[in-house]
């Protein structure tokens, strides 16, 4: 039933003569997705602010005032105030930097590495496979934040240690994800195709079967983008990663418990809200990309 | 009752009448008001291509398509249960279509091997069904499964029972599946393609069996088909569906014989009939008739290329062998290995279509993909468009890559699916560095066009297009090297017999225009009869018997070219009462022990190129 009538010819003429890369594709199909490009907006709105909070708030995060501790938000200060009288705001906005910032980069950091060694381990098999996937048992086989503690007690506490452990810890699981899609990808008769046709390993990993393996990535990222910030917060509680002082989401999060049963809402309320409300995002936005990397969701057809 | 009355009045054992069945909420129409009756005994089979809506309005008779997300808008199918009541499916509860299913209506899959639960042993499988229907004590359903597995020729029934799905061989298990319909001793039996996944000679005993099951038995069987070889082999009557619509009915010879809708003509014209070529040399394409009014039928020829065999062959291979280790327990020692491909000796010349037929399992893909080193491979010699290829190095390798393409049998499988088909096209020239990222677009446009698409599908993805045009797709990606050999390995298998035999012509005119070489490898010796020059008959990974298609086709000397033949369905049912030869046993296993090498075959020449393995 192929309907190849005589319109193609005059179709022919009309010739649309730029050839579209695959990537300037995906881009196209993600703007077609609105709530995604929101949540993606908002995420890049929390940077901007996270960056430039300093400029335009009126309080520092460490500026104690003893006159008012465990106030209750008001139009001074619109989130409270802590139990030293610090701006709950302006300590969430300072905290946006270091939470987005450790979330971010050790998932990030984490993801490339597995990523890359999964792809290799399921493309060509044999030691390489071997020696990947024993290390990645080995790293599974610890809970995530008792392997955290390890790493952060050979390495020493700090920000920068923290995110390199919440990363060690991202590896073996983006690994295995990316392997097992990779071994169902290499048989797949299109990969054939594209090696009958000459195509060399690296064409074929990165362009044949990362994309299809991508998806499932980009979920998983996202997911382990909010629980790396509660790692890390729970890392901070502690006392293994950020020092008390610091304004961090988690920090502020166990810091406000104690103040829960006396009726302090707004210290936990808040932390809490920036939390959830980044992860949400980034599920959105994960949600959207995934959905963008799928031509078979194309709504703009 | 009224329906009472016009069944029994006409001694009906199904009537159905105006059924109506769409999906995704009425937005999707898939049967628009078919009217079917089956009498007691009979066999009506149902033909038409996919999306025709013959597999739905099977699913609407057993109300499974509810499952699929359809739903059955109007119409009624009265069925005559075994007490003689007459109900209407359409109208039965959950529980009333439970009970029906199985019992007085049972049905057969195309896929035996996704039909059966691979997780029970074959006997629990029928025993479950016997018991769940008839009320039968588990022992009293063991001998009755048992004797039900005898009835289909399952050699060793007993200890069949104790197997699991996954040990048996598809014919097999399509065997299985017959028993488990029968069990509980259905009024109608419904089988929807069921031999299209098999081979042609287990195919051949597949519908013996239920033709003779059917004379014994006297159930109806409802066939749903789209091959018209096998409507000819088994039907009484025959209805054809075009677009969710009966186009035409009658009987099985009036049908053949004076085909009156435009689609059931186009439908005939199109099917490979083996021996339609007898008598001459060259191959030929399909004569082409509309199938619709608005889709003009092509007058142009095809002028089919004549092959100089004085010159050097275009692809000339001694000695190519494929083996895969079968590594057994823990320290994966190789005790046993498929001899997949042994000791192979190819030529193909320019302009040339060399055919391979087999059975699965014979190493016919395995040798197309040998050639290109997609598998393990190594040949003795192998010269390629005048150059000596002395082993598969990185460099000639790279040139085979470009100079030979390739065609799968799956085109959707073959594509990548997050990549534009215009991206796909262009991909070989980019990664053999033979044009620009500009031009080569410019050259993709222009292989559509060629291969009878737009340009402007050269933006779509795989899952926009249809069967055949995916597969024309693929023909264009094939050529976008400008290579002097493409390896077609069931490349129209998977198509519908009307789009198979645009495919085919299309591949000819092709050929003729770009001087192309094809290695058309295939199970169908219908269609490998129409396209190739010479043919080479395989089994058990070497070739039993090759030559000219002539040759091979009117005088097969080998017994299993021979048997091949015979089994092959004749779509024609003036045919179909002659006697034919019994075709019993299993395809043998290419499997061997690793000191137990098969043994090469020596061929005696039976001259001008006719060359037969002695046996």
């Amino acid at each position: 039933m192929t309907t190849l009538t005589n319109d193609t010819a005059q179709n022919a003429l009309v010739k649309d003569t730029k050839m579209r890369s695959p990537l300037s594709e995906f881009w196209r199909r993600l703007k077609a997705r609105r709530l995604a490009l929101f949540a993606g907006g908002l995420l890049g709105l929390l940077f901007v602010f996270a960056f430039a909070a300093p400029i335009f708030l009126p309080f520092t995060p460490d500026a104690f005032d003893y006159a008012n501790t465990l106030k209750e938000p008001s139009f001074l200060h619109w989130a409270g105030t802590d139990e030293f009288g610090r701006d709950v705001l302006a300590r969430l906005m300072f905290g946006a930097k270091l939470s987005l910032l450790i979330g971010s980069s050790s998932v990030t950091i984490g993801a490339v590495i597995g990523v890359t060694f999964g792809l290799f381990a399921g493309y060509y098999g044999g030691w390489i496979d071997a020696v990947t996937m024993r290390i990645a048992d080995v790293l599974f086989a610890f809970p995530g934040i008792l392997l955290a503690i390890g790493i952060i007690a050979i390495l020493g506490p700090g920000i920068l240690n923290v995110i390199i452990a919440v990363a060690i810890f991202s590896v073996p699981a983006f690994a295995r994800i990316v392997r097992g899609g990779t071994l169902g990808l290499k048989e797949s008769t299109y990969v054939e195709a594209a090696r009958a046709a000459g195509a060399p390993d690296r064409i074929i990993m990165f362009r044949h079967i990362l994309p299809g393996i991508l998806g499932a990535v980009i979920v998983y990222f996202t997911m382990r983008v909010g629980t790396s910030i509660l790692t890390a917060a729970s890392l901070s509680f502690i006392g293994l990663g950020v020092e008390p002082s610091v304004p961090e989401w988690g920090a502020m999060l166990s810091a406000g418990r104690e103040y829960l049963m006396a009726g302090k809402w707004h210290l936990t309320f808040f932390p809490g809200f920036a939390i959830f409300l980044t992860v949400m995002c980034f599920n959105v936005f994960g949600d959207g990309l995934r959905d963008a990397l799928d031509p078979k969701l194309d709504e703009t057809k | 009752m009224s329906n009472e009355s016009e069944l029994g009045a006409q001694d009906l054992l199904l009537n159905i009448k105006d059924l109506k069945v769409s999906f995704a909420n009425g937005t999707v129409q898939a049967v628009r008001g078919i009217d079917l009756n089956v009498a007691p005994g009979e066999t009506v089979a149902v033909v038409g291509e996919s999306g025709s809506g013959k597999s739905v309005t099977a699913l609407s008779l057993m109300r499974l398509v509810e499952f699929g997300g359809g739903s059955i808008d109007s119409g009624e199918i009265l069925f005559r249960q075994r007490n003689n009541e007459i109900c209407d499916i359409a109208a039965l509860g959950d529980s009333a279509a439970r009970e029906m299913r199985g019992n007085d209506i049972a049905m057969i899959f195309q896929e035996p091997m996704t039909s059966l639960n691979p997780v029970f042993r074959i006997g629990d499988q029928i025993v479950e069904a016997i018991v769940t229907h008839q009320k039968h004590s588990v022992a009293d359903a063991r001998a009755i499964a048992l004797e039900m597995l005898e009835t289909v020729r399952i050699p060793d029934a007993a200890s069949i029972m104790a197997r699991y799905p996954h040990q048996l061989s598809g014919g097999m298990r399509q065997r299985v599946m017959i028993a488990l319909a029968l069990s509980c001793r259905p009024q109608l039996l419904i089988a929807d393609e069921p031999t299209t996944a098999l081979d042609v000679t287990i195919q051949a005993q597949i519908l013996r069996l239920i033709r003779e099951l059917q004379d014994r038995t006297g159930m109806a069987v409802l066939f749903i088909t789209h091959d018209m070889g096998v409507v000819a082999e088994v039907a009484d009557r025959v209805v054809v569906m075009y677009h969710g619509e009966k186009v035409e009915e009658g009987a099985v010879e009036d049908v053949f014989s004076a085909p009156q809708h435009p689609y059931t003509k186009a439908l005939l014209t199109a099917v490979p009939r083996l021996g339609a070529m007898n008598g001459t040399d060259h191959p030929a394409p399909f004569s082409k008739v509309s199938t619709t009014e608005t889709e003009p039928a092509e007058s142009k020829a095809i002028a089919v290329p004549v092959v100089d065999y004085d010159a050097e062959p275009v692809l000339s291979v001694r000695g190519l062998t494929t083996r895969f280790d079968l590594p057994e327990g823990l320290l994966g020692r190789v005790r046993k290995r498929v001899h997949a491909v042994e000791k192979l000796d190819l030529d193909i010349w320019p302009s040339e279509t060399l055919g391979i037929v087999g059975e699965s399992g014979c190493g016919k893909s395995t040798t197309g993909r040998s050639l290109l080193r997609l598998v393990n491979s190594h040949f003795d010699e192998m010269r390629f468009d005048g150059q000596v290829i002395n082993d598969f190095d990185k460099e000639s390798l790279m040139r085979l890559r470009r100079e030979i393409q390739f065609i799968f049998q799956d085109p959707y499988a073959s594509l990548n699916p997050r990549l534009t088909v215009g991206f796909s096209i262009c991909e070989p020239m980019l990664l053999h560095k033979l044009e620009t990222r500009k031009n080569a677009f410019d050259r993709a446009v222009w292989l559509l066009e060629q291969v009878g698409l737009s340009a402007d599908h050269a933006r779509r993805y795989p899952h926009a297009f249809s069967g055949g045009q995916r597969q024309r797709v693929a023909i264009a990606r094939a050529l976008s090297t400008n290579p002097k050999l493409i390896i077609a390995d069931e490349a129209v298998s998977a198509l519908d017999v009307s789009i198979q035999a645009q495919v085919i012509n299309l591949m000819m005119e092709l050929q003729q225009k770009f001087g192309l070489s094809y290695l058309f490898i295939s199970h169908d010796m219908a269609v490998v009869e129409r396209i190739s020059h010479r043919v080479g008959v395989m089994f058990l990974g070497q070739i039993v018997e090759r030559g000219t298609r002539r040759q091979v086709f009117e005088n097969p000397k080998h017994s299993y070219t021979q048997r091949l033949m015979a089994a092959a369905p004749i779509p024609d049912p003036m045919q179909r009462n002659k006697d034919r030869a019994q075709i019993t046993g299993e395809i043998p296993s290419p499997i061997r022990g690793i000191n137990n090498p098969p043994h090469i075959l020596t061929y005696r020449d039976l001259g001008q190129g006719h060359q037969v393995a002695l046996e």
